[in-house]
């Protein structure tokens, strides 16, 4: 399983690099000469060790075991291994579209995943555990012992699934991230009791974190596995021809002990696969049929939607609320307050939403620990106010001056004439603008899944995980966001109507 | 004072004529000086208009006349020179905060010359804003004077609607019970008869005679010396900032004496 360590800083190292190829050979196995094209395997750099991660040394080269494995699969295939970046969430779709021969970056089985593609046996175990405070250490074991608490994980995963059924089994309240550190850094800080992920993932941020521990029960077992196209199952069998020879020679294990991820249960995992490795390989093409799907899926959507939609509105109640405020201070206010406006506008407006929503969120926690749904609501609130100011600004401004003198002319305050006069037309040349920034703001929601909400899109990108495929759960999608938006143009438009003649 | 503090209980055209000797000075200004920036565009300028008068000051274009009268309605400052309205006196520099121009706006209405009705609200709605806002009066009163004053000036069919449903007509005449109803003791009109048909003058310079004859002081600001003659009692002509001729209406605009008036009326 590989996630998106730090995101945001990440993001442009990733971004920038131009991936060329994988780690030369670290195995000891000959080296194949190469007359074939190069064998492109997709996986997620954003991830990290011990999966992918960029070489430190070398940052246009990517290390882990993952790496290596890819790199013996090239080699028994007698080609040079060639990586591709592609964001973990979307590694099946990337297949899908043909953008690479293997998928393989922490990649979870599951029974989806063999109805689409076909799937390599599985090479390596995990274990689902349970992170928690050291002071709840004796008493929570089992997902039973987190009733009413809050449990935190990655979503579109194999845990996630968990934690959503444990949500009606035991009534925990799931918390879905979109990153690996942010879970255990919540759990350190109290925002969440438990969190739910593979042992590798929880060992990996017990070194990097600390502040909590990891109870030794598996909750469950889950394998890591390679993906290919469902045309490619003769390929397929070769890689697995390739995996079982490097289990049976030992190189694997040593792979992932320099990798610091094996242990004993990995050596009898291993024998229990080399012994039944006909068996497990079978391309399932049972498919589950439309209408079943969506039927499955457009409840929650619809709640995903009613999130989203009660998100926007408050978000954007604060943003007008606030972009009045500042518009007002702009036009009236005293200069050093115009100054600190204006810097408040173009910092807000000169940043990404998302950078913002991050500080709020996970940069001040220390200071203000605020939940989710409010932070959302502030992060999206605080950004489209710097947006309206300058609506409201632009659209005072736009008043003419007669208007203003014919208001003083009648004896009304400065502020009775904002209030009478001035304002109330500025609204009316405001409106298009807004209902702009309003239908933005309701697609815009959809980044606050990185601070654990899951609206609509998050929603949709569950479901198309879990369908293996985007076309239904887009289609689904695109459609509740289009009932929330048109709805709202129209309104527009007849307001803005009524009000050419007023 | 001779006048009544409410507006016209009477409809307009029956209020009965004042005596001239009971007059009062309903604006004095004295030596005033104003500009733009380095500008000089009235240069010493002496002007009176008494209650029940009503006052025309012409002039060729830049002359000073609109400047005059954005002075008096505190919209313009001006450096040099006393203002004085019904006993509240203005002062030379900037034009002070609305909260200290209370006394001044209660005495003092402008109608423009393109109107400015607030087009977001209806007729009645326009002229309601001051009373309710500005002077406390309850929606009710505010709104029995606002069809009052449409009544009297014939425009009560339009009260609900909005400035941009009017006609230039019309919109002007809103615009005066908009004026007027704060019942101001000095009116002051820039250019009324720009838009205004032949009829629709006459019509307005009967109106503006009646609210000379309730007290009340009417300083016009016009290049119309048809409608001067026929309606002013005193015209006051300007040139390059200063009162070049005035006198009589009739007198000034059939026997001029000075060339700026002789260049009004060529």
């Amino acid at each position: 399983m590989i996630r998106i360590a730090t995101r945001v800083l990440s993001i442009a190292a990733v971004l920038g690099v131009t991936w060329a190829c994988a780690e030369p050979p670290a195995s000891p196995t000959s080296a194949a000469p190469t007359s074939t094209e190069p064998l492109r395997w997709g996986g997620d750099a954003e991830g990290g060790a011990p999966f992918v991660e960029a070489d430190a040394a070398a940052p246009t080269r990517v290390r882990g075991f993952d790496v290596e494995i890819a790199t013996m699969i090239a080699q028994g295939l007698g080609r040079e291994p060639q990586f591709v970046q592609v964001a973990w969430a979307s590694i099946e779709q990337s297949l899908a579209r043909g953008d690479f021969t293997i998928g393989m970056s922490g990649l979870e089985d599951r029974p989806a995943l063999h109805e689409r593609f076909a799937v390599s046996l599985p090479y390596y175990e995990f274990r689902e555990v349970l992170a928690v405070r050291a002071t709840d250490s004796a008493r929570i074991h089992t997902m039973a012992d987190l009733r009413g608490r809050r449990v935190g994980t990655l979503g579109a995963t194999m845990a996630w699934e968990m934690v959503l059924a444990a949500k009606s089994t035991h009534g925990v309240v799931p918390v879905s991230y979109d990153d690996d550190v942010h879970p255990y850094s919540d759990l350190a800080g109290g925002r969440v009791d438990a969190v739910l992920l593979d042992h590798v993932l929880a060992e990996r941020s017990l070194r990097r974190i600390g502040g909590f521990v990891i109870q030794p029960e598996a909750v469950a077992r889950g394998h890591y596995v390679a993906v290919l196209a469902a045309r490619d199952s003769a390929l397929r069998d070769t890689v697995n021809a390739t995996l079982r020879a490097r289990m049976r020679d030992g190189s694997l294990e040593r792979v992932f002990r320099s990798w610091n991820v094996w242990d004993a249960e990995q050596a009898a995992f291993q024998q229990q696969v080399l012994r039944d490795s006909v068996a497990s390989n079978e391309t399932r093409t049972a498919r589950r049929d439309t209408v079943a799907l969506i039927a499955t899926y457009l409840p929650a959507l619809l709640r995903a939607a009613v999130i989203t939609l009660l998100l926007s509105v408050l978000a954007m109640a604060l943003a007008v609320t606030i972009g009045i405020g500042l518009a007002a201070g702009r036009v009236y206010g005293a200069r050093p307050l115009r100054i600190l406006i204006t810097a408040y506008v173009e910092i807000i407006r000169g940043t990404p939403v998302l950078l913002q929503l991050f500080v709020l969120y996970y940069g001040l926690s220390d200071v203000v620990r605020l939940p989710a749904f409010a932070a959302a609501v502030i992060g999206l609130g605080l950004n489209y106010a710097a947006y309206e100011s300058e609506i409201y600004r632009a659209a005072l401004e736009a008043i003419p001056t007669l208007q203003l003198e014919a208001a003083r002319t009648l004896g009304l305050s400065e502020v009775q004439i904002l209030r009478l006069v001035r304002g109330p037309q500025a609204l009316r040349l405001a409106l298009a603008p807004m209902t702009n920034d309003f239908v933005a703001l309701l697609k815009d929601s959809s980044l606050v899944s990185v601070i654990t909400v899951v609206e609509l899109t998050k929603q949709t990108a569950i479901y198309a995980t879990n369908a293996g495929s985007w076309a239904i759960p887009g289609a689904l999608c695109a459609l509740v966001y289009l009932a929330m938006s048109l709805p709202l143009s129209r309104m527009a438009r007849r307001l803005e109507q009524r009000w050419r003649i007023a | 004072m001779s006048r009544e503090s409410a507006l016209p209980e009477s409809a307009l055209p029956e209020s009965a004529l004042r005596e001239v000797a009971l007059r009062e000075v309903a604006l004095r200004v004295r030596a005033l000086h104003a500009g733009h920036g380095e500008r000089a565009i009235l240069r010493g300028l002496d002007l009176e208009v008494a209650e029940g008068e009503v006052c025309a000051v012409m002039g060729v274009s830049g002359a000073g006349k609109t400047t005059v009268l954005r002075v008096v309605a505190a919209l313009q400052p001006f450096s040099s020179g006393t203002v004085e309205i019904s006993g509240v006196a203005l002062q030379p520099g900037a034009v002070p905060p609305e909260s200290q121009l209370r006394a001044l706006r209660r005495r003092v209405g402008v109608v423009f010359q393109s109107h400015a009705l607030f087009e977001h609200l209806t007729a009645l709605e326009n002229i309601m804003l001051a009373p309710v806002h500005a002077l406390g009066q309850s929606r009710v009163e505010a709104a029995a004077t606002a069809t009052r004053l449409l009544e009297a000036l014939g425009v009560s069919a339009r009260a609900n609607a909005y400035p941009r449903q009017l006609s230039g007509g019309e919109a002007q005449r809103v615009a005066i019970a908009r004026a007027l109803a704060p019942d101001p003791q000095l009116l002051l009109m820039d250019e009324p008869t720009s838009a205004l048909d032949p009829a629709r003058r006459s019509a307005l310079g009967e109106s503006v005679r009646v609210l000379a004859a309730q007290g009340r002081g009417l300083l016009i600001v016009t290049h119309d010396a048809e409608f001067a003659r026929s309606y002013a009692d005193r015209v006051v002509v300007l040139s390059h900032g200063t009162v070049v001729e005035q006198g009589p209406a009739s007198q000034v605009l059939t026997q001029p004496t000075h060339d700026a008036t002789r260049e009004l009326l060529s």
